[in-house]
């Protein structure tokens, strides 16, 4: 036993674990069955407890970002403010409409709650605690988006409300066009690191040096098309309280509308996380290979980070119209995405074995290269925009 | 009885109820909704058998893209989503003896082959090993680069045409 509870806590508390149940006379088989559970049900409470303290986090940072208090009242600085706002939800009559889809309605917002808690299972909280080390893992985070674009849709169709209809084909309009550029930003880690799995991109981080500095301009797409897949403001044309009311879950009361909050901010914060594994080094930290639970202190920082930033857009950028939102993806995200693409694989299959500093700075140049002629050509089509705007139209003759 | 064996008698009762669920029900959302049942109850069959590539492309495609496009083809097109015409018509009894044709078909050839039995990594030889052999044998000459470039050319075209015939013409 070369191993102790603070260099390898899950595999201690499962060796006890184990231990103890089979020795009240359980096979093994059914022994490591019931382990697994636990720690299933372990994960999951786990980032529903965390869920809880983000509904006070989210609304602790809007308050500050337009300049108000925020939750005061309950608690040191508002701290137990969500659970009046739980028992609010919990007591609030659940209405289902009479026209609605009942047994599609009443799913929907379970199967929105549940693509989110799928993602933790591949969430590498620090070198040895980890739901699994999927191979596919980064597919894996598609897959699960491809589920809450289900539950979405299906809570607008099963509402029998027509703003919910039209939320949920704003939504999916925005998710399928945002997966593209995505997906793009999502095999720029796979290409520097060489595997789709989160550990195996971490520990390339742990040994090398954070992908944020050798692709500056992939952890940006990736970061506004997680904003678009979450739906979440400039993009949140989805929910647009002043043109549809509030989209798909208009018709949810109580806990029901709670499950779609309470994922939508865990989304979020999981998409921090995504974002912190793939360019921020995930649980990589002073002491971090040596003691796990500080690996996973460092990237729950390193998550709220990244949740923090997309709040930080979220309250300050206004809503944009949808025409110019899938032009945007369309026009700009989508060609830039294969550029960035194409740059960075011949750029690491050409320097990859010229040792550190070429690398990195090649890989860094050629990003900032790539991000300059983006700008010049950008701003090359504004002038040209506004030359024709200027131009003196032909009078009408008289 | 090993859990795996647990979960592909589940998943497999869940790929056909639902499937018999698809062709039997009267409105065509739930139609929609019970093939995504099936697909997902499919790539429940994928990762049991180790292939988690499979099992996630599943998942990504089928309901990802192709279902939410019924769905969304559906709603578009149809006011009244409820269909009251009889569920069979008449050439069901040779559709009943193609599908007893193909279901004997597929049950000889596994009878005849010798992987039955075994695990799936033994016949892999390693999970990850699978992922880097597809993408080696989809990029190299002497295996499938052929027809993943037609197939690629194929789609590009499907997208220009597409393109073409939603275009504003003016």
């Amino acid at each position: 036993m070369d191993f102790t509870f603070w260099t390898d806590p899950i595999k201690v508390v499962n060796q006890w674990l184990m231990f103890t149940l089979t020795g009240w006379g359980l096979s093994g088989a059914v022994a490591s069955v019931i382990a697994n559970l636990l720690g299933i049900v372990l994960l999951i409470t786990a980032a529903m407890v965390l869920d809880i303290m983000l509904v006070w986090v989210e609304r602790k940072v809007v308050a500050r970002f337009q300049g108000r208090l925020g939750p005061n009242r309950v608690g040191p600085f508002g701290l137990f403010q969500p659970f009046p706002d739980i028992i609010k939800l919990i007591i609030k009559e659940d209405i289902t409409p009479d026209g609605a889809d009942k047994v599609v309605y009443n799913m929907a917002p379970i199967i929105s709650l549940g693509s989110v808690i799928f993602l933790w299972a591949v969430v590498p909280l620090a070198s040895t605690i980890y739901g699994v080390d999927l191979n596919v893992a980064l597919l894996y985070l598609v897959a699960a988006g491809a589920l809450g674009t289900l539950s979405i849709i299906m809570a607008g169709w099963s509402s029998n409300n027509k703003y919910a209809l039209l939320g949920a084909f704003r939504q999916v309009a925005a998710m399928i066009s945002f997966e593209i550029p995505m997906v793009v930003a999502l095999l720029i880690p796979t290409i520097i690191a060489g595997s789709l799995s989160l550990q195996d991109i971490t520990n390339a981080q742990v040994n090398g040096v954070w992908f944020i500095w050798l692709s500056p301009l992939g952890a940006l797409l990736f970061l506004v098309s997680a904003i678009a897949e979450l739906g979440r403001s400039p993009f949140d044309l989805n929910e647009g309280e002043s043109e549809i009311v509030s989209g798909y879950h208009i018709e949810y009361t109580g806990m029901k509308f709670g499950l779609f909050y309470a994922g939508e901010l865990l989304h979020a914060f999981t998409f921090g996380g995504f974002l912190a594994v793939m360019f921020f080094g995930g649980w990589h930290g002073p002491l971090a290979s040596q003691y796990p639970l500080l690996g996973a202190f460092y990237f729950v920082v390193k998550a709220m980070i990244g949740y923090w930033l997309i709040m930080w857009v979220k309250y300050t950028v206004p809503r944009i119209r949808i025409d110019h939102m899938l032009a945007f993806n369309w026009k700009f995200l989508t060609p830039l995405g294969f550029a960035l693409l194409i740059v960075t694989a011949i750029a690491h299959s050409l320097l990859k074995d010229l040792g550190f500093w070429p690398y990195l700075l090649g890989m860094l140049a050629s990003n900032i290269i790539l991000g300059w002629i983006t700008i010049e050509f950008l701003r090359a089509s504004a002038r040209k925009q506004r030359m024709s705007v200027q131009a003196p139209k032909p009078v009408a003759q008289h | 009885m090993d859990a795996s064996q647990v979960i592909f008698i589940l998943s497999a009762a869940l790929i056909i109820a639902s499937a018999v669920m698809v062709v039997t029900t009267g409105n065509l959302i739930h139609a929609a909704l019970w093939l995504i049942a099936s697909l997902f109850g499919v790539a429940i069959l994928y990762a049991v058998l180790e292939a988690g590539f499979l099992a996630v492309v599943q998942v990504v495609v089928y309901i990802g893209a192709i279902a939410i496009m019924f769905i969304f083809a559906v709603m578009l097109t149809r006011k009244e989503m409820r269909d009251k015409g009889p569920q069979v018509n008449s050439s069901w009894p040779v559709a009943a003896v193609l599908g007893l044709l193909t279901f004997g078909g597929i049950w000889v050839i596994f009878s005849k082959w010798d992987g039955l039995g075994k695990l799936p990594a033994e016949i892999a030889g390693g999970s990850n090993a699978t992922l880097n052999q597809l993408g080696v044998a989809l990029t190299s000459p002497d295996a499938f680069v052929l027809p993943f470039e037609v197939a690629s050319v194929l789609l590009l075209a499907a997208l220009i045409g597409s393109v073409y015939i939603a275009m504003n013409k003016k």
